[in-house]
């Protein structure tokens, strides 16, 4: 019956090359939580979200155990804060995070995300309090993570929105400093967000989804480097094949663990998230991937090809192996949490402007990126332009989480610990685009969005 | 419901007994094995059945651990699932 190949084969995917469920993230609708009166909506969202998950990390730990596979995190994602704001009569906005906090703290989970505002189009009501009130939000806690949605293919690029946001990242890094501006680390500004990622920071439940659901992203890029690494001579036809089936293969594991995980915790299974998602292990980087195929660093030219190949057979892999597929799905590159990416951005070999290009063939965008702290906020602005320019022409999400590293100069170092890491601050090029900036506005939806 | 035990270590007297007697504690038939000893690394498989088992999976497992601790040899012990859904279509 089993092939003692195959179990070897598992056994060796999770013991050596760090095979893992990254996530199982519980997504929650808080829409019946909406109260005029905050502090009887926090009451609500607290009573909400501790009895919805009480059993989340039981549950994912008894699974652990069960198939012998590591789940490295258990998370929630909930409905836009925004939408609950919109509904009170006052700016402190910010007692939504405290009691997010403490029901993060109350079940054990090790992110809350949906600290966020979808403002792609033009500001609702509770918009701009919950985006002036994430510096603080994100000073005062440890496990919520902040999103705004600033473009989409359909709506275009609200560009009052992406003015906004240069400054909050700054003061979001300013409010942080004395913790390695990790603050910046936990809020990212997204083009096209998917509503049900499960991935932080930019995870949260969108208004689509069921009252609760379970959404499960795997990991896996030590697995894919360690099966290319022991097949010598393989043309790029043959690379491509091999990707996919390992890809298929951790996949499986994923959507094994996210059935499994919904039918104990009796919520339906939203979808799996086919991505490579690296952490700064050694063993567990998608940049080493990259070097594997045959690039001397991750950064030479050639690696925006390469990257597109690994995206493209991994999300092909993956799809045949999951009943219901969604979320980011593709390859992650943040520059910190990546050993094999905070080498080559040591050495210069990767700039930000190659990882601008990567962005338009991968997952995500511009992702965990340590900037100098003097930079302008309107550069940061016009940084997220650029990223959500290219999500909105390609119809794919784009995101920066950019850290600007307050006190610290081009080659100084941020230390995070833990999943984010930690790595060198990386040269942004600085000249001005504060008039751009300035003028304000939308960028009108592209050609694409008329598909009707 | 079975599960696939793995025992990878350097060889030695008595392990397929010590893993054999922590299965019969718990009421754990083993249903078939695999072993082999190449270059003195022992790598033994074992399918076994658990529907029996007169504890829960955790504790079954975390025995298995400490008697891996305690002789220097890795033993894991996984659900079958995880190798059906993982190699089979």
């Amino acid at each position: 019956m089993f092939n003692t190949h195959d179990i070897l084969e598992t056994i060796t995917m999770i013991q050596d090359e760090n095979l893992d469920i990254r996530t199982v993230t519980m997504g929650i609708s808080l829409l019946d939580c909406i109260d005029s009166d905050i502090d009887k909506a926090c009451q609500k969202v607290y009573e909400k979200i501790t009895r919805t998950a009480k059993d989340l990390v039981p549950v994912c730990n008894k699974i652990e155990h069960k198939y012998g596979i590591p789940i490295i995190n258990k998370r929630i994602a909930v409905t836009p804060i925004a939408m609950l704001a919109a509904a009170c009569q006052t700016s402190k906005i910010v007692k939504f995070a405290v009691t997010l906090e403490k029901a993060a703290r109350a079940v054990g989970v090790n992110f809350i995300g949906g600290y966020s505002a979808l403002v792609q189009k033009g500001f609702a009501a509770g918009d701009y309090a919950l985006i002036e009130s994430i510096p603080e939000a994100l000073s005062i806690t440890d496990h919520i993570c902040a999103s705004v949605n600033v473009g989409s293919t359909k709506a275009g690029i609200n560009m009052d929105a992406v003015s906004m946001m240069g400054k909050i990242v700054k003061q979001t890094a300013e409010a942080t400093k004395d913790r390695q501006c990790i603050g910046a680390a936990k809020l990212v500004v997204l083009c096209n967000a998917p509503e049900d990622n499960p991935f932080m920071a930019g995870a949260f439940h969108g208004v689509g989804e069921p009252d609760c659901v379970i959404n499960v992203g795997v990991s896996g890029p030590g697995v894919v480097r360690a099966a290319l690494a022991k097949s010598e001579g393989l043309d790029l036809t043959g690379v491509a094949e091999l990707i996919k089936r390992t890809a298929f293969k951790i996949t499986r594991v994923g959507q094994l663990v996210a059935k499994e995980a919904a039918s104990e915790l009796g919520v339906p299974f939203g979808i799996v998230d086919l991505s490579l998602a690296p952490t700064p292990a050694v063993g567990d980087s998608v940049a080493h991937i990259l070097e594997e195929i045959g690039l001397e660093k991750c950064g030479a030219c050639g690696t925006t090809a390469t990257l597109a190949m690994l995206n493209d057979a991994v999300k092909k892999g993956g799809v045949m192996a999951s009943s219901k597929v969604g979320g980011l799905s593709g390859a992650f590159i943040p520059v910190t949490e990546d050993a094999g990416m905070i080498d080559a951005a040591r050495c210069g070999a990767l700039k930000i402007e190659k990882l601008e290009a990567m962005t338009a063939v991968c997952s995500v965008g511009l992702d965990m990126i340590n900037i100098p702290g003097d930079t302008p906020a309107e550069v940061i602005s016009a940084l997220i332009a650029d990223e959500a320019a290219i999500g909105m022409v390609n119809s794919k999400t784009t995101a920066v989480r950019v850290i600007p590293a307050i006190g610290c100069s081009v080659g100084d170092e941020l230390d995070f610990g833990g999943l984010l890491g930690g790595g060198p601050v990386m040269e942004i090029n600085t000249y001005s685009p504060a008039k751009f900036i300035h003028r304000g506005g939308q960028i009108p939806a592209p050609i694409q969005s008329l598909k009707n | 419901m079975r599960a696939v035990l793995t025992v990878i270590g350097k060889d030695a007297v008595g392990i397929l007994a010590k893993v054999s007697a922590k299965c019969a504690e718990c009421n754990v038939n083993v249903v078939e094995v695999t072993q082999s000893v190449l270059q003195d690394i022992f790598c033994m498989i074992m399918i076994c059945d658990i529907d029996k088992i007169s504890t829960s999976f955790d504790d079954f497992s975390e025995k298995l651990d400490t008697l891996g601790k305690e002789e220097n040899l890795s033993v894991r012990v996984m659900h079958e699932d995880i190798f059906n859904s993982m190699h089979r279509i």
